[in-house]
């Protein structure tokens, strides 16, 4: 390759890596100036971090919106790993015709847009506030149900299975293990990078999840998040270095996922793209 | 004896086979399924709370003269026809730059390009809208730049609007998909290029002939994902422009939201709409399908 090439080569990148990195800069920046400060255009750190903070603290409850993401992220990754892996374990090693059926119909699922299934969905919790406690509209379970099982991660955990030695199944039988001691001894300690990457995943679009919080959840103190965040940005003379502050707070938790757990994250999804 | 033994043991584990599988299926029926039905059957009906009633095909009569819907529907495929293949030529380009084995500071190019993926849809967007404000830092730095004289109006111009959301999808999603292509092209054996570079094949000629045919199996995924995505925009138009101004970058998903629980709620219409979205994706995705299956 030219030198000429070489160099437009490192431009584009840097061009693109600064771009992509800039509105990060820009938002830790910012939770560190005055209001005033960030609307000038003021790009170099300052010494308000406290004060935004403070007028965070005084003015929302992020603790309580803290709390209620995080336990409806925690919940919906534990219970979406456990459902898929299971199914995905179960295509793939119980392979049979009526069950790949099963399986094309299943991913069929992935193509239902979540605007035709919110009004149903709201009907239906509406129907449980009636009938079932702590099942209705306005509930944690009401945002967790409808979204913890995806056909995605259950197609990313049987592409992810295609390359699991099934001949360890074999020695676990002749050990004597039952069939689901098999998945629980001998699957899950091997598919630990799979499990990584789908945790992941689910984490992030659980801790994310915007629409179907803000049809469901409609007490201020129940709020996720992304409701606030939604929230503080629509107000209509805004507190930048404050907002800024609840941004960097808020996007902490997935960074920190992200940056902790990334390598798996690569070689879980090479794994299962083919 | 012994074939009828065999023939238990495999009914077992037939059976131990849908015990691994059926909660899955269970719930998907119950929260994907069941609900699709529902609004097929709401989609026929009017009224409201308690009191719904069929009235055949009015609600899909009303689309055709709604012409909020159609704004909607038209900023919806203006996003897509435009954003999309944008997009995938870009993380197509940049997996191709940062797969070059001679490249230094691989890892970091990769990591700064996929880190907009791990902001949440909500808080890119609040930030994408105050630098794309009228005083916002994007127009400051253009006239500190001189390449403007009067600040673009991003968010409160129809066509500039536009432009916003298309922008801010692409610097959120581009890294996602090129996450998808490096692994693809990992696992093109480097064997291929260098044969095509000793039969005097340019790297244009390469990328044309080896690396778009190889790709095509992801080229085909991503699309269709960007697609279903696009065709559900809500978090960003939501957050960033709130549809406006007058309408100009409402996309259909918000129309849903607004007809079902920010007006006067109707259901029975909300569905009908629901349900465009639902047709559009799976005309789509054939179309998709038959585009990349022809070349095969």
């Amino acid at each position: 390759m030219t030198k000429f090439k070489r160099f437009w080569m490192y431009a584009f990148l840097t061009a693109a890596a600064i771009i992509s990195i800039f509105p990060f800069l820009w938002i830790v920046i910012s939770a560190t100036n005055l209001s005033k400060d960030v609307s000038n255009g003021r790009l170099l750190p300052g010494s308000q971090l406290i004060t935004n903070l403070h007028h965070l603290t005084q003015q929302i409850n992020l603790g309580q919106a803290l709390w209620n993401s995080a336990r409806i992220a925690v919940i919906t990754t534990v219970l979406a790993l456990l459902i898929a892996s299971l199914a995905g374990y179960g295509f793939e090693v119980y392979r049979s015709k009526t069950k790949d059926i099963v399986f094309n119909i299943l991913l069929l699922s992935m193509m239902i847009p979540f605007a035709s299934l919110m009004v149903p969905l709201y009907r239906m919790f509406a129907d449980f506030s009636k009938t079932v406690p702590f099942f209705g509209v306005d509930t944690v379970s009401s945002v967790i149900l409808p979204t913890f099982t995806t056909a995605f991660l259950i197609f990313f955990f049987r592409q992810s299975s295609k390359m699991f030695p099934k001949e360890l199944l074999e020695a676990g039988r002749i050990d004597g293990l039952s069939e689901l001691g098999l998945f629980f001894r001998i699957y899950m300690p091997t598919m630990k990078t799979t499990y990584a990457a789908g945790a992941i995943i689910t984490f992030m679009s659980s801790w994310n999840n915007y629409l179907w919080p803000l049809v469901v959840l409609q007490s201020p103190e129940k709020r996720t998040i992304p409701l606030l965040i939604s929230n503080l940005g629509s107000s209509y003379s805004p507190d930048y270095g404050m907002i800024m502050a609840a941004i960097v707070i808020s996007t902490l938790p997935t960074a920190l996922v992200f940056f902790l757990m990334q390598k798996h994250f690569v070689a879980g999804m090479t794994g299962s793209v083919k | 004896m012994k074939n009828q033994s065999a023939a238990r043991l495999r009914l077992n584990s037939r059976l131990t086979g849908w015990m691994f599988i059926i909660f899955a299926v269970i719930m998907i029926c119950a929260f994907y399924f069941y609900p699709m039905i529902q609004a097929l059957i709401l989609s026929f009906k009017t009224g409201t709370g308690a009191n719904m009633h069929f009235n055949g095909v009015d609600n899909y009569k009303r689309l055709f003269t709604d012409k909020v819907f159609l704004t909607a529907l038209k900023n919806t495929c203006i996003f897509l026809i435009i954003q999309v293949p944008i997009m995938i030529l870009l993380s197509i380009f940049i997996s191709v730059l940062l797969n070059d084995s001679k490249l230094k500071f691989k890892g970091f190019f990769r990591t700064a390009i996929f880190l907009p993926s791990v902001t949440s849809l909500v808080a890119y967007s609040v930030v994408f809208k105050y630098m794309f404000g009228t005083d916002g830092l994007v127009n400051l730095a253009l006239t500190k730049l001189h390449l403007i004289s009067a600040p673009i109006q991003w968010i409160t111009d129809p066509f500039w609007a536009k432009i916003t959301i298309i922008i801010a999808i692409t610097w959120r999603w581009t890294g996602y998909n090129m996450i998808f292509y490096l692994s693809g092209l990992q696992n093109i054996d480097h064997s291929i290029y260098e044969a095509a570079r000793i039969d005097g094949a340019s790297a244009f000629r390469q990328f044309r002939s080896i690396t778009i045919p190889l790709l095509k199996p992801i080229i085909l995924f991503t699309s269709i994902t960007s697609t279903i995505g696009t065709l559900q925009l809500f978090d960003e138009v939501m957050n960033i422009t709130q549809g406006g101004p007058g309408n100009a970058t409402l996309s259909i998903s918000q129309y849903i939201y607004n007809l079902s629980f920010k007006y006067t709620p109707n259901f029975g219409y909300a569905a009908t709409v629901s349900y465009t979205i639902v047709i559009l994706i799976v005309l789509l995705s054939i179309i998709q399908f038959k585009v990349a299956g022809d070349r095969k």
